[in-house]
């Protein structure tokens, strides 16, 4: 790694004592050795071990559960249903006022996405637990299942989540969010050259080293103490609080070492049926995702379609820009209704456009619950725009590079969503890029600031 | 049937934090009877090194060396209110937070010293090595040992202070979408190089050149680690990772890492990493969040030098060799 100080040194203090300065992670000799402790280092007496049974189907309805043979099982402590559940259904941004409230910590008539959470088995061992599970049996009626955005934001398509009541999610400004700038037909009508494309992602996993979990403890004073990997404490401890309707005094959540985040240790799924557990058990509980789980039940970054519509000038300019993005948010919200308001605010990009169209839609489908992940609403839209910058430059004939300092935003200007532009750097990421790469662009372009000059 | 090279280039900006929600962090600080400094927080360190930022932080703002500084977070019965480690927000939202906590704990550090050395506090600056002294007259000083003995045991006072940084929530107008999703924002561009086999499909990324604008870069080896890292993470999205190979369709969803794929040893690119630093006016010292965005800037920059390398565009991601393939196999179908 080079550090370019030429670059801004007038704008900053350099020569602090501590700050800049590369000292060693005063926590690295114990990551290193092994030493450091993460939740699941937390093993109590009696501590019992919770296994889910996940929904086979895509979409059903569930006519019964019997769980009179897991009951029975050797080692089986204790089977919770839907019906234990305080405050079943939920959703996590509720606490900032993002509703409605749209999923069930277990399965309550209706499964949505295979995989779903449907009965939950504790018992004095994993093994016993996952015997017991394996023992309960639940009566499914087949429904049919969308999995495509477009497929389910036809009309007639299968209704996803009633909760919501149409595969969208409802936003104050309606079915998407959007962003309107300029006069974005007038911009089409000006362009010299027009260009649509489309862009698709499929959901990605976080893969952290350690899987999802907690350890739930009971203190014998009617308090719980939860070790957990959450990314996330007091927004854990609350939606808990909600779920288990417990008064938020009654938790302690003890976190902060955590072997991978990504963005998928924000979700609240393994703490409250974990409380819960210990609460109706009296005895420690003990939540941790398999790997597979980890993979296929946890939220995944969302699968997004992109369509991009341009106007060009010969001369480089973007005139018009119109993005329609799609957020799959698979059965339920969690954080999908934030990520695709997060994208609207996104697009165009680092570039500066006098008419943007933007509407970005949460869609939601039959599959595992995407939500946040390390750059949600930006990363797959980035791709998207950074790939279609590239076919611009080269339908007009434009060396790529250069074709981004024309419309590269610097200090002063307008943003889509009316926000001036500060602290821009692009324009000295391309011209050192251009450098490092050896990749040429005309003098102009390097001599160019993200400073406006007079602006 | 060859090997064709091509390569590609990106460039992208990332905003910090999540105002669209509300964003607060807040910080306690105090020091122990004999000058150590406690950092109280409920914020998460998910590898990325969050302690030892707060740390730094906290050090640089009282006047002593980052190792007297302890990091007590996560434990909601003594740490004050994160909004979470998330949005690229770890560090500019708590490490504002500490700051704010540190500068007040510092004026009271200050003014026990000012009553030890019958001066003003104002008249006093820290060395940085733990011991503070009038301004223009260093021989004239006191360890911050004894000031905090002295606090403790004799003048009855608390070197502490409360720090919170909140940014209020933006509510997107309905209309026109004006809204601050945001604080500063980071920036990069990428150029990648590739090998792509037109028999097979397969895609090498040879080079990598990562230029990143982060802000302040707090501790220049961990933003290495996370910059590196990150890197290694865009070419993962971009050529290899999907839970779901052939979405919309649910079927053949990885488990494991034998099924869920990711470059190994033997698909490490050649990487390298350039920082420059456009201080925020709003982060801890000047930073961004850079944590997110240096994930981002390589997966377009390796679809663009795909094609630059074969003349096909794969616009869906992942970039398989069987999309490379397929792509190949209709053009020369023309």
């Amino acid at each position: 790694m080079e550090m370019r100080k030429d670059y801004f040194a007038d704008v900053r203090q350099d020569g602090l004592h501590e700050i800049g300065q590369a000292r060693p992670r005063l926590d690295s000799p114990g990551h290193v050795t092994g030493k450091t402790a993460y939740f699941a280092d937390r093993n109590f007496p009696g501590m019992l071990h919770l296994k889910m049974v996940r929904s086979p189907h895509h979409h059903a309805r569930i006519r019964s559960i019997d769980t009179s043979e897991a009951d029975k099982h050797p080692g089986v402590v204790r089977v919770l249903t839907a019906k234990d559940v305080p405050h079943n259904v939920y959703t996590i941004l509720i606490l900032i006022q993002v509703g409605p409230e749209d999923e069930t910590v277990l399965a309550d008539g209706k499964v949505r996405w295979k995989g779903e959470a449907v009965v939950a088995v504790l018992a004095e061992t994993e093994r016993a637990a996952q015997e017991g599970a394996a023992k309960v049996k639940v009566d499914y009626e087949f429904l049919p299942a969308v999995f495509d955005m477009e497929e389910a934001l036809k009309p007639g398509a299968p209704l996803v989540n009633e909760y919501h009541g149409q595969n969208y999610y409802l936003y104050d400004s309606g079915e998407c969010r959007k962003v309107r700038f300029g006069d974005v037909d007038a911009g089409f009508a000006q362009a010299d050259h027009i260009l649509e494309q489309s862009y698709q992602s499929s959901p990605i996993e976080h893969a952290p080293t350690e899987t999802t979990g907690c350890v739930v403890a009971p203190e014998g004073n009617d308090r719980f103490t939860c070790y957990t990997n959450t990314q996330a404490m007091f927004f854990t401890l609350d939606n808990t609080s909600i779920i288990l309707q417990m008064p938020g005094s009654k938790l302690h959540f003890v976190g902060g070492t955590v072997g991978g985040g990504f963005g998928g240790k924000v979700d609240v799924i393994v703490e409250p049926i974990a409380i819960l557990g210990a609460k109706l058990t009296g005895r420690p509980v003990s939540f941790v995702y398999t790997r597979e789980e980890e993979m296929q039940i946890s939220s995944p970054r969302a699968a997004e379609m992109v369509v991009i519509k341009d106007g060009v000038m010969k001369d480089g300019r973007i005139v018009a820009r119109k993005v329609t993005g799609y957020t799959d948010a698979g059965a339920y919200s969690r954080h999908s209704p934030y990520g695709t308001q997060k994208g609207a605010a996104h697009y165009p990009g680092p570039y500066t456009i006098p008419n943007v169209w933007i509407d970005t839609y949460c869609v939601y489908t039959n599959r595992t619950p995407s939500s946040a992940m390390r750059g949600f609403g930006v990363t797959i839209g980035d791709f998207a725009l950074e790939v279609q910058m590239d076919k611009l430059a080269r339908l007009i004939g434009m060396d790529p590079l250069e074709f981004r300092f024309i419309n590269a935003y610097r200090d002063g200007d307008m943003k889509a969503h009316r926000q001036p532009t500060e602290g821009a750097a692009l324009i000295e990421c391309m011209q050192e890029a251009s450098r490092v790469a050896n990749w040429p662009v005309a003098g102009k372009y390097m001599a160019m600031s993200s400073y406006k000059k007079g602006a | 049937m060859a090997i064709r090279r091509g390569r590609g280039v990106a460039a992208i900006n990332y905003p910090t934090g999540m105002n669209l929600g509300g964003d607060p962090t807040q910080a306690l600080v105090h020091s122990t009877p004999t000058g150590n400094f406690m950092v109280t927080l409920s914020s998460v360190d998910l590898g990325q090194g969050m302690k030892q930022i707060m740390a730094q932080i906290c050090a640089e703002t009282i006047g002593v060396p980052t190792d007297r500084v302890i990091i007590d977070t996560a434990d909601t019965d003594t740490g004050p209110h994160c909004m979470g480690t998330f949005a690229s927000r770890g560090t500019h939202r708590a490490g504002n937070a500490v700051i704010q906590a540190a500068k007040e704990a510092r004026q009271v550090m200050l003014e026990v010293a000012a009553e030890e050395l019958e001066v003003n506090a104002s008249d006093l600056e820290t060395d940085g090595q733990g011991n503070i002294q009038v301004k223009g007259a260093p021989q004239k000083s006191i360890s911050i040992f004894d000031v905090a003995l002295s606090a403790h045991f004799k003048r009855g006072r608390s070197i502490s202070g409360r720090g919170m940084f909140l940014i209020p929530r933006s509510y997107p107008e309905k209309e026109t979408g004006a809204m601050k999703p945001s604080t500063c924002y980071a920036h990069a561009c990428t150029v990648a190089e590739v090998e792509v086999d037109d028999e097979t499909g397969e895609v090498r990324v040879l080079k990598v050149k990562n230029v990143f604008e982060i802000g302040r870069a707090l501790n220049p080896k961990m933003v290495e680690q996370q910059l590196v890292g990150g890197s290694w993470m865009g070419i993962s999205h971009a050529l290899y990772e999907t839970t779901e190979p052939y979405y919309p369709n649910r079927d053949h969803g990885g488990t494991d890492f034998n099924q869920y794929l990711m470059p190994g040893p033997g698909d490490l690119a050649q990487t390298e990493i350039i920082v420059l630093e456009r201080p925020s006016a709003d982060g801890p010292f000047g930073a961004k969040g850079p944590g997110e965005m240096c994930a981002n800037p390589q997966i377009p920059a390796l679809a663009n030098a795909v094609f630059d390398a074969v003349g096909v565009r794969i616009d869906a991601l992942p970039i398989t060799p069987e999309r490379v393939l397929r792509a190949l196999k209709a053009q020369a179908a023309g």
